[in-house]
């Protein structure tokens, strides 16, 4: 067994994954207070095991941020004895889970880095990262995100989801469409926190990404897609069903900017001779639904989005005046004024807004949070005019609606490059 | 009577024209050394001017705020006007020098308190200009978190922080300098002190609403208010 990663994992650990051996199939569980509800989501994982892959040799690794409330004890504690009633076939091999705490704070880098390390000195051949807050997990979403990489070779498996059309706004409006047209793969959840992986190329992103670049705790999975993207992995996307509405307050609008928006921008000054050559966009081999969307009616102020948005440009000029070119701020600001009936942020103007924010986090105009904190009340302008836009649209409307974004941000994205160029 | 007369004058003459030659020497190595010194300062401030351009001084100030201070006061760029100080301070320092080692009387304790002084000026400088960088830097941070958690008058909130920090590094910066200590330590409390009354009584004054609603949607089990926060951005 290769000991690579002993510098930053435990003594305990190691003795731990000595004692487990190699595996066919790991399961990576980051957690940080999740008692809650760790103990269904880990006997889901072991049904999923079970029947999925009932020869092979699994473990459960759980990655712990310094939970308080027992989370670790309850992942290893939970026996397979609960789980094998309800799943007839038996697991020829023994099921191991178990634990260690990566760092006293939670950070999905740590966590994933640990995961990875684990896998690599357990030579596990496919993984998978499960998220604790999954409430709808379901013992299939195991066999989905592991079978084409344990069976097809794939390296990299992203899911789809069931969602309503108004959830994931950051994605469909600004993540995807902009992921899609810089990097040329038609990804749709590039930064969730589920996912499957090869071994082969989760030791490649162990050896290569930069885990004291003091970002570990930030955005770690889209840098994982990323780096599948760049360096040519093969990847595909696996339908899980329906995600759970996991709720949010309008502070978490700041942090998932920093999370995702912050990581792309950032992966762009590296990945600009990747990006740069790519032209158009392909889709991404998929198994089950590209996408489904649920219509339901959603209550949603709207009228308090609007407001945000027309407040931060008056009081933000002074911000955006070393971001934006003034004609887009003399845009920006001439729809902040307009009323609720009339205002509307434009795709184009949204896409342009979008650019030349990536073009100065670039150059670091200002401080690099501040940037992305500032894009926080133009993405509400955004959201309302989709709101609005899609208030009575089906499935298919919105669907529309967000290729169409996709398509604006590929025809502008000459645009980004010269920007880029100009601000060499 | 008369050759007294023309004694004293011819002596007076002498001793004019001796007082002369003994100053014109010292004279015209004043001049060379202003010269040198001008050179030397000026060779100083070329280099400092490419190495400020080159480290980009300029966008360092601009973030700090001090071009738009220079820029209200009709005064030159950042670098341009390091530049020149330093000149001015080189220049002056060879002279002095030059001065001091001629000898004049009255002059030494001058100089040397002048000598004394630069170091304390540099420091006060680099001060000045950490603090209004420090206030550029927290005032805007204030003003993003204040428009993102939707709180009323964020530019109001944000120039108070920004006003409070550079009225604490002034009084850094002349205590340094050791000007007026006594009046600016008692300005700053009076200033401070105004400052944190004012923002108490606009507090309790203006934020009781506030406060109430505050309590209200806190601890009064009512309708949820219906919101952006229902969405989820990821």
């Amino acid at each position: 067994m290769k000991l690579a990663e002993e510098s930053f994992l435990t003594d305990d650990f190691l003795r731990q994954l000595i004692n487990v051996g190699e595996v066919d199939i790991l399961v990576g569980l980051p957690t940080h207070n999740n008692a809650k509800t760790i103990g269904s989501i880990v006997h889901t994982i072991q049904s999923g095991i079970l029947r999925g892959f009932p020869r092979e040799r699994a473990v459960i690794v759980n990655a712990d941020g310094g939970s308080r409330d027992g989370t670790p004890e309850l992942v290893t504690g939970v026996s397979i004895d609960d789980v094998r009633p309800a799943s007839n076939p038996y697991a020829l091999r023994t099921l191991h889970s178990i634990s260690t705490k990566y760092a006293s704070s939670p950070a999905s880098g740590g966590a994933l880095r640990t995961i990875l390390a684990a896998a690599e000195l357990l030579r596990a051949k496919a993984c998978v990262v499960m998220s604790p807050e999954s409430a709808n997990i379901e013992p299939e979403w195991l066999s989905k995100l592991l079978r084409p990489i344990y069976d097809d070779g794939f390296d990299l498996v992203t899911p789809t989801y069931r969602r309503h059309k108004f959830e994931g706004l950051l994605i469909t409006n600004l993540l995807y469409p902009m992921t899609r047209a810089l990097y040329g793969l038609r990804i749709r959840e590039a930064s969730s926190p589920e996912f499957g992986f090869s071994g082969r190329f989760g030791s490649q992103f162990l050896g290569q990404n930069a885990w004291n670049d003091g970002t570990e705790g930030a955005g770690v999975e889209l840098r994982f897609t990323l780096a599948a993207i760049r360096g040519r992995y093969r990847i595909c996307q696996s339908f899980l069903g329906e995600k759970d509405h996991v709720e949010r307050h309008a502070a978490d609008l700041v942090p998932a900017l920093r999370q995702t928006v912050g990581t792309l921008f950032s992966a762009l000054e590296p990945d600009f001779p990747v990006w740069s050559a790519v032209a158009g966009s392909q889709p991404a081999p998929t198994t089950g639904a590209d996408h489904e969307v649920l219509l339901e009616p959603l209550r949603v102020n709207r009228k308090r989005l609007r407001e945000m948005f027309s407040t931060g440009v008056a009081e933000l000029e002074s911000v955006f005046q070393s971001i934006l070119s003034p004609s887009t701020l003399a845009e920006l600001q001439r729809i902040a004024r307009l009323g609720e009936e009339e205002f509307h942020y434009p795709a184009e103007l949204w896409v342009r807004t979008v650019y030349e924010f990536a073009a100065s986090y670039r150059k670091s105009v200002i401080s690099r949070d501040h940037i992305i904190q500032a894009l926080a009340p133009l993405f509400r302008g955004r959201v309302f005019t989709f709101l609005m836009e899609n208030r009575n649209a089906s499935a298919e409307d919105v669907e529309n609606n967000i290729e169409g974004l996709c398509l604006e941000f590929e025809r502008l994205k000459p645009y980004l490059l010269q920007l880029w160029k100009s601000r060499e | 009577m008369r050759e007294m007369i023309i004694s004293e004058l011819s002596q007076a003459l002498h001793e004019i024209a001796r007082g002369f030659a003994h100053f014109l020497p010292r004279l015209i190595v004043i001049v060379i050394l202003a010269f040198v010194g001008w050179v030397i300062a000026y060779v100083v401030k070329a280099l400092l001017r490419s190495i400020l351009r080159l480290i980009k001084f300029d966008k360092l100030s601009e973030n700090a705020g001090a071009s738009q201070l220079l820029t209200e006061a009709a005064l030159p760029s950042a670098t341009e006007m390091l530049s020149r100080f330093v000149f001015w301070v080189t220049w002056l320092g060879v002279i002095l020098l030059g001065v001091r080692a001629l000898g004049i009387l009255g002059l030494q304790d001058q100089i040397a308190r002048f000598f004394l002084f630069l170091p304390r000026l540099f420091v006060a400088l680099l001060i000045l200009f950490f603090g209004l960088l420090a206030a550029s830097f927290f005032s805007r941070a204030a003003l993003l978190a204040a428009v993102n958690a939707n709180v009323p008058s964020p530019r109001v909130l944000s120039l108070a922080l920004r006003t409070l920090i550079i009225v604490f590094v002034l009084s850094i910066v002349f205590e340094e300098l050791g000007l007026a200590e006594q009046t600016m330590l008692v300005a700053f409390g009076i200033a401070f002190g105004a400052l944190m009354l004012g923002l108490a009584i606009a507090f309790g004054m203006g934020g009781r609403d506030l406060a109430r609603r505050f309590l209200e949607k806190r601890f009064a089990r009512g309708k949820k208010e219906e919101n952006e926060d229902e969405l989820s951005p990821l």
